[in-house]
């Protein structure tokens, strides 16, 4: 029979691992009730999966493309609006969705139990589901753009877009985890998450290729570990962009130790955040 | 006592609150304070004359509570507001930690502190257990082999594949109560949730929990303010009061003592402001403060005394005639007869004392729990409850010499007129 202890002091290390194992179809039910849930009573439904990406892109195209003339390394605009979005939406996303975990979720927190990183887990997974149907998009685009030769994917290097997938989703999640154990306690956070994240769209190569800045500023953008990330995927999908080892390496111990230092914190404030909100 | 045998071991149990502003509001008079801390220096947010740390501004919700509870026990939980009944059962279903103390619990835990708790509004009936299944932790084929039974007893199988905004707060019950009842946790909790139900459905859950307990083995957990849902379901009872356990054992001493400790034993003379009110408004424009037993030394009546009460109340505002309630009920808590009085116009604001004189001559002996309540008419005749206190006092009738409560019940009625008929 299952033994549970509770006790007062717990190990910092103690990430309950097991029972979260456990939990793994509680995941899956959550991801999947946020899609239900969030297209029902809708007359597209989940066409609006295709829809705003596309709406956003074009508004790109017009003021990026055509207003600023910002270059796109050759690529076709739309293409490379789309893609940049797809890609940038999904890290935002698991930022922002996880920010109000503790917050949204107080009613239901406060009156079950179940290990609290479901929640974070299922809305990065949900994210990803979202980036894969607007990769379909983003694909249809390229197979056509290839096929005339105006982009050079490189096809055999895809095996990278999940492991790249994975890094962007932690480093999201423990973005958004971290701001989410602090809105506990400080709810301003909240107010400042969706101005941050959209500075943080403008500070990484998302509208804008990297080679089109000036080298002071490039140097300044190395530092935000989203924008190696973002520039290899450019590589993968477009056959443009810069990707060098270094900056490459620092953004995965960057992703990693956010991610690290956001689950301990969560597991940290999820014992007694009820006590608080 | 065999580790086996146990569902739930409780050691000294303390769950601490803080009182009023949470944190110091501001990121940076927090980073200050944690700074001066660990350097050994005075917190400089430190109110001055303030006691160091977060003493004087908290309290202690349990206090220290040991508790062994049997595999298959059927355990109701009570105590007046505040006791800690509900932060004990958060403990145990892992909502928030204790600040000291261990608890071991054996067994899975489902729970139903609220109604509905973890169901989504959108979702259809079926979809909603496959929910609640999954956050008790149980898989998919655990939950598809009690679907069935749990739709049977919630009643709804017509309506299981519609979203449940659609449903009256009453299926809602019924769901959600069915859901907890059938998923196989091996502990039961329970937070006061069949009040919302009709009394039919009422008494199926009553006697699922005993079935559960009984045929499965399965541990149950009951708090609720209902003695009679506590008499009818629990054969162990515990008594919480600020947080420490002050009884435990047989459910109608449990009963008795619980009553007992929230009235002292024969008062003449109570401030009513302590006690807890039931208000239609929050801001009543009448509240009853200070209650006393006219000329009486002891709250014991001899045969033939009327119960005399000088009750009074703090009136802020003109009022309509106001009519006065009494409801007694018996030692075991069981509701007896309630007394109205005629309609009385107050005339002055500020402090009034009503003398109310009420014969009660047809109560057999023992000891009575009187609930009092001020009252006004609406236009429809409904009566609406301007203050009123359950369980204000309680008293002691000397009654009739002969007579047998368990035979002849608490009260006579008046005389039966006999004739011959021709």
């Amino acid at each position: 029979m299952q033994h549970t202890h509770i006790s007062a002091r717990q190990s910092l290390f103690d990430l309950k691992l097991r029972e979260f194992w456990q939990y793994r179809d509680l995941v899956w039910l959550f991801t999947r009730r946020s899609f239900k849930v969030s297209y029902m009573q809708t007359i597209l439904g989940p066409l609006w999966l295709f829809i705003n990406p596309l709406l956003t892109s074009i508004t790109y195209v017009v003021l990026f493309g055509s207003i600023a003339k910002l270059s796109t390394d050759g690529v076709p605009q739309l293409l490379f609006y789309l893609s940049g979005h797809a890609l940038w939406a999904f890290f935002a996303g698991c930022v922002t969705s996880n920010a109000s975990t503790f917050t949204d979720n107080a009613s239901l927190f406060g009156k079950v139990y179940f290990p609290r990183l479901v929640m974070p887990v299922s809305s990065v997974l949900s994210r990803l589901i979202q980036f894969g149907i607007q990769m379909l998009m983003v694909l249809a685009l390229l197979i056509w753009y290839a096929g005339k030769g105006m982009v050079a994917p490189l096809w055999q290097r895809w095996f990278l877009l999940p492991l790249l997938l994975l890094q962007l989703g932690i480093l999201g999640m423990g973005v958004g985890i971290i701001i989410s154990s602090l809105t506990t306690k400080y709810r301003d956070l909240r107010i400042l998450v969706d101005f941050g994240v959209s500075l943080w769209m403008y500070a990484t190569p998302v509208v804008y290729p990297l080679s089109t800045v000036s080298d002071a500023l490039r140097r300044l953008l190395r530092w935000n570990p989203v924008t190696p990330v973002m520039e290899l995927y450019r590589r993968l999908l477009l056959g443009v962009g810069q990707v060098d080892g270094v900056s490459l390496s620092c953004s995965i111990l960057v992703s990693l130790a956010v991610a690290f230092a956001g689950v301990l914190i969560f597991n940290r404030i999820e014992r007694t955040f009820m006590d608080t909100v | 006592m065999q580790e086996q045998e146990l569902a739930l071991r409780i050691r000294g149990l303390k769950k601490q609150y803080r009182l009023g502003v949470i944190n110091r509001g501001t990121l940076q008079a927090e980073l200050q304070s944690w700074w001066a801390q660990k350097r050994g220096r005075d917190d400089p947010n430190r109110r001055i004359g303030a006691e160091t740390g977060a003493d004087g501004q908290s309290f202690w919700a349990l206090d220290g509570i040991d508790l062994d509870i049997r595999r298959g026990e059927r355990v109701g939980i009570i105590g007046a507001n505040g006791a800690g009944k509900s932060t004990l059962l958060k403990l145990i279903c892992r909502i928030t930690a204790p600040t000291e103390g261990e608890i071991d619990i054996w067994g899975r835990v489902s729970s139903m502190l609220e109604v509905g708790t973890g169901f989504h509004r959108e979702m259809t009936g079926r979809e909603n257990i496959y929910m609640n299944g999954a956050i008790l932790g149980m898989s998919r084929a655990e939950i598809d082999a009690c679907l069935e039974n749990i739709i049977d007893f919630s009643e709804l199988r017509e309506f299981i594949d519609t979203p449940v905004k659609r449903y009256s707060s009453g299926m809602f019950v019924k769901l959600a109560f069915s859901v907890a009842a059938h998923l196989r946790s091996e502990i039961m909790i329970m937070d006061e949730v069949l009040a919302v139900g009709d009394m039919a459905f009422q008494q199926k859950c009553l006697s699922r929990m005993r079935q559960a307990a009984d045929e499965e083995g399965r541990t149950v957990l009951y708090v609720s303010h209902n003695m009679t849902t506590i008499r009818q379901l629990c054969d162990r009872c515990i008594v919480l009061s600020h947080g420490r356990v002050i009884f435990d054992g047989d459910a109608e001493r449990a009963i008795a003592a619980y009553l007992n400790q929230s009235i002292g034993d024969n008062d003449v003379d109570m401030d009513l402001t302590v006690k807890s009110h039931i208000r239609k408004t929050a801001c009543s424009s009448v509240s009853m403060t200070r209650l006393r037993l006219a000329d009486k030394v002891t709250a014991v009546y001899e045969p033939g005394e009327d119960l005399r009460l000088l009750l009074t109340l703090e009136i802020s505002e003109p009022l309509p005639p106001l009519y006065f309630r009494l409801t007694l009920r018996t030692e075991t808590d069981l509701g007896l007869a309630t007394a109205w009085s005629q309609p009385l116009t107050m005339e002055r604001s500020g402090e009034n004392t009503v003398r109310l004189t009420l014969p009660i001559d047809s109560l057999a002996k023992g000891c009575f729990y009187a609930s009092i309540g001020v009252y006004r008419c609406d236009e429809l005749g409904r009566m609406l409850p301007l203050d009123h206190i359950s369980h204000a006092f309680k008293f002691e009738a000397s009654g009739l010499p002969v007579w047998n409560v368990n035979a002849h019940g608490y009260m006579h009625l008046p005389q039966i007129r006999a004739a011959c008929e021709t």
